[in-house]
């Protein structure tokens, strides 16, 4: 069966969501020799209305770009979680930030749920709220472990001000081994 | 050796506009296709090119008109309310037959609608969105590397026809970032208007019998040479205006034969696993992907059918979809709309195949599992 | 010295397509004086129209010649300028075009001040129409529209050309045909968006409703009621009411022209 996978990160204009849509699927392109496509849905609201970036990863052609079988489901928003988690699969790993979105128990039954202060993170151990969308990143990429970390990372080398790499470094890095932390606690590896 | 890139559908119709050859650009903020003028204020100084963005809809399309008329290639884009004022622009390059690319980035309506969201809603304004009997060519790309390549036919079509050619993508398209390996430029077939053969002097901007149905046009080069007159009133050969009755009849017919008369090179369409198929799907645009994935999944459980997807929408495939009224029993159309080119394929199929539909004009697009449970209930 | 207008003009159009009398033809005649006086190549000149009377015009100069639409020569104007920066480029309209249904383009025209001769043929009245009211048209007075009189206050094109921004503006009527070639000479100059206001008479659709079906009559009224600028300086407000002040109101040398602009940015954009 060829490799397939679909992604949703949700939340507000302004989290930088859309840009971490596009990393993974960059990642996937020009760094794991995949198909992808990231396809934003966003509202006119530039600053706080529900965005939700769609993330396609394949061995064949892309034709259908909206993700409706979710496997990975990202929200750093309550209302734009309640809207936009329906496509999540059973059994999907669903990330969010619990300062931000509470996830109903029966969520908790149905999907592999994690839960970290991701943007609160980002503003006080990395040092800027900005980077919250880098450490999001570098979260899927453990917890997932579709691609390479190498390879994710080198997609954000592309994507940051050069100005801003050292700090987003940091993002991911922190990222990474949060998630790693997560399922640790959960058992898995 | 084309390499892999990760570009949207409204970067990639800039870019192609670019290898086509315009150098002209035109445009006023509008989502969902803000990325097009975007892109080209950075892009359009570089290649000596020139980019205004006009204090509205109106003027930016009828810049692209002037410009065309001295002698260049040009473009302007828009979504549904933009292209509403645009149109008094688009009928007077029908008229004056002026070669013209117009991208609208279809977002529905009427009015407002959803601004940031889908629709296939504006299909039928570009048929007949301004006033007068006109042909119109209008493309529908479905992929990103199709948005490209038809872009390019786009400019192609419109200096061979002198007219304008509508380019017609919506906002999951424009915003889509996705790999697409783009031709070699070198590959690509790329039409100039044909060159006055005659002096300046014994030059008319329509001498249909000397030239043909489709005269030549100076371009950018040999404008400043070629003097002559053109209005958006009937015209003779000769560009002035003319109430003659015979005169305005033939001209009237000719603008509209020199398209249609020419629809083997201008209709383009794909079949879809149609060699076998007893059930067809009519789709096309984006939406024809969703088809695509539905039609392969009812084949998985059995279901022969087949998709026909026009990728030029006008004109109208007529003698396809007469075709395929003869050949189906049943067909399928969708569109994100509420049934719009649903009106054409009943036209033309005349009640010879029994015709259902999966429309949706909420914003959000057509699932292949909505199309996927139509053709089950049907097959 | 005479001017040979055979040289500019396409005489097989001929006769012009105005009514006997009608304003339109002094100002396309002192325009294509100034054309004359300056020495331009007819191949050299592109001139744009809109809708209206005075919009015909371009029918009849051997020039590049477009017709637009209502309203909308000036965006086809500033196109064709930016396509060919070398060519001369003259717009040629009414004052309903060029003010009402063309008044957005004309002040963005102005703001950008891109290298256009923008003569408005300002006779108060929408005349192919059948005499409505235009921007111009003097309040109190009537129109097919207005036939107790309109009640709109005007425009005044100078005023409004100054404030959007462009750097040469003039008003001279066809009252005194030496003075209004003048002008226009000196805009055809001018390096930067140059506004004539060309007050004209329409004795068809605006003097016969108004007691001036005379054209004579109508240009005798519309000299009354212009004064120089430097009359003007010595007049009171209450005296200024309902006068058209002309000569050169506006003339900026120090502003940037738009096709200069935008070539620093080609050659920026090119480094």
């Amino acid at each position: 069966m060829a490799f397939h996978y679909e992604l949703r990160f949700a939340g507000i204009g302004g989290q930088g969501n859309m840009l971490a849509g596009a990393i993974i699927a960059e990642a996937a392109i020009f760094f794991e020799g995949k198909y992808a496509t990231q396809v934003p849905t966003y509202t006119s609201q530039v600053r706080g209305g529900p965005t939700k970036a769609d993330i396609i990863i394949s061995d064949e052609p892309i034709y259908f770009a909206e993700s409706t079988h979710i496997n990975f489901f990202l929200a750093l928003d309550q209302r734009t979680y309640e809207l936009y988690k329906g496509d999540t699969l059973d059994g999907a790993i669903v990330l969010v930030d619990n300062g931000l979105v509470n996830v109903p128990e029966e969520d908790k039954k149905r999907w592999d749920v994690y839960e970290y202060p991701i943007v609160k993170t980002a503003k006080y151990d990395v040092g800027n709220v900005i980077t919250a969308n880098i450490l999001s990143v570098g979260m899927t990429g453990e917890l997932t472990h579709i691609m390479s970390l190498d390879n994710i990372f080198k997609a954000v080398e592309k994507r940051v001000p050069p100005a801003f790499l050292e700090l987003n470094e940091k993002a991911f890095n922190m990222g990474v081994e949060i998630a790693k932390k997560l399922k640790a606690e959960k058992g898995k590896n | 050796m084309s390499k892999a890139q990760i570009m949207n559908g409204n970067e990639l119709i800039s870019e192609a506009a670019l290898v086509a050859g315009c150098r002209f650009y035109s445009g006023y903020p509008i989502t969902p296709s803000s990325e097009i003028p975007e892109h080209l204020s950075k892009r359009m100084p570089e290649v000596g090119g020139v980019f205004i963005q006009f204090e509205d809809e109106i003027a930016s399309a009828m810049a692209a008109v002037g410009a065309s008329y001295a002698g260049y290639k040009s473009m302007t884009a828009s979504s549904g309310p933009g292209i509403s004022l645009k149109q008094e622009a688009i009928g007077l390059a029908c008229m004056m037959e002026l070669p013209l690319v117009v991208v609208n980035v279809m977002r529905g309506g009427p009015s407002t609608g959803l601004p940031t969201r889908v629709s296939q809603a504006d299909v039928m304004q570009a048929r007949w969105g301004t006033h007068g009997d006109h042909m119109i060519i209008a493309v529908a790309p479905e992929t990103l590397l199709e948005t490209y390549t038809e872009t390019i036919r786009a400019f192609n079509m419109a200096e061979k026809y002198r007219t304008p050619v509508y380019i017609l993508t919506d906002a999951v398209l424009a915003h889509l970032n996705g790999r697409v390996e783009l031709p070699d430029p070198s590959e690509l077939e790329i039409i100039d208007r044909t060159q006055p053969s005659v002096s300046p002097e014994e030059f008319n901007p329509y001498d249909v019998e000397k030239f043909g149905v489709v005269p030549p046009l100076p371009n950018k080069e040999n404008f400043p040479k070629y003097r002559f007159h053109m209005t958006g009133l009937n015209k003779d050969k000769t560009g002035f205006p003319t109430v003659n009755k015979e005169a305005v009849e033939a001209d009237e017919e000719r603008m509209i034969t020199k398209i249609t008369d020419n629809i083997k090179d201008i209709e383009s369409f794909e079949y879809y696993k149609m060699d076998d198929a007893d059930l067809v799907v009519f789709a096309y645009g984006t939406n024809a992907a969703a088809a695509r994935v539905a039609i392969d999944e009812a084949r998985e459980s059995g279901i022969k059918v087949g998709m026909f997807r026009p990728i030029t929408l006008w004109p109208f495939p007529e003698k396809q979809v007469a075709e395929l009224g003869k050949t189906f029993n049943k067909t399928i159309v969708t569109e994100i709309n509420l049934g719009q080119m649903l009106y054409e394929v009943e036209r033309v199929t005349q009640g010879n195949t029994e015709i259902s539909t999966v429309l949706q004009a909420s914003g959000v697009p057509i699932r292949p599992q909505q199309i996927l449970d139509k053709i089950k209930e049907v097959s | 010295m005479s001017t040979d207008y055979s040289k500019y003009l396409r005489m097989e159009k001929l006769p012009l397509y105005w009514c006997p009398g009608c304003g339109n033809g002094t100002v396309l005649k002192a325009m294509i004086t100034a054309i004359d006086e300056l020495g331009w190549k007819p191949e050299d000149i592109m001139m744009v129209s809109g809708i209206g009377c005075s919009s015909r015009a371009t029918g009849y100069v051997d020039f590049h010649t477009i017709h637009t639409l209502h309203g909308r020569a000036l965006p086809v104007a500033t196109a064709i300028k930016m396509c060919h920066p070398g060519m001369h480029v003259i717009t040629f309209s009414g004052d309903g075009d060029s003010t009402a249904i063309g008044g957005n383009h004309f002040i963005h025209a102005c703001r950008r001040n891109i290298d256009l001769t923008v003569i408005i043929v300002d006779n108060w009245i929408y005349g192919m129409t059948g005499g409505q009211y235009s921007p111009l048209t003097p309040t109190g007075t009537k129109a097919s529209t207005a036939p107790r009189g309109n009640i709109d206050p005007n425009f005044d094109i100078a005023d409004l050309a100054k404030g959007a921004g462009a750097t040469f503006i003039a008003r001279e009527s066809v009252a005194e045909p030496i003075k209004l070639k003048n002008a226009i000479k000196k805009g055809l100059q001018h390096k930067g968006m140059s506004v004539i206001d060309a007050l004209s008479n329409c004795h068809i659709q605006w003097g016969r409703r108004n007691k001036y079906g005379d054209p004579v009559k109508l240009v005798d009224l519309i000299k009354e009621k212009t004064v120089t600028k430097t009359k003007a300086a010595k007049m009171t407000p209450e005296e200024l009411a309902g006068k058209y002040v002309t000569g050169i109101l506006h003339e900026d040398t120090i502003k940037k022209e738009y096709t200069e602009a935008y070539k620093e940015l080609v050659e920026k954009a090119q480094n």
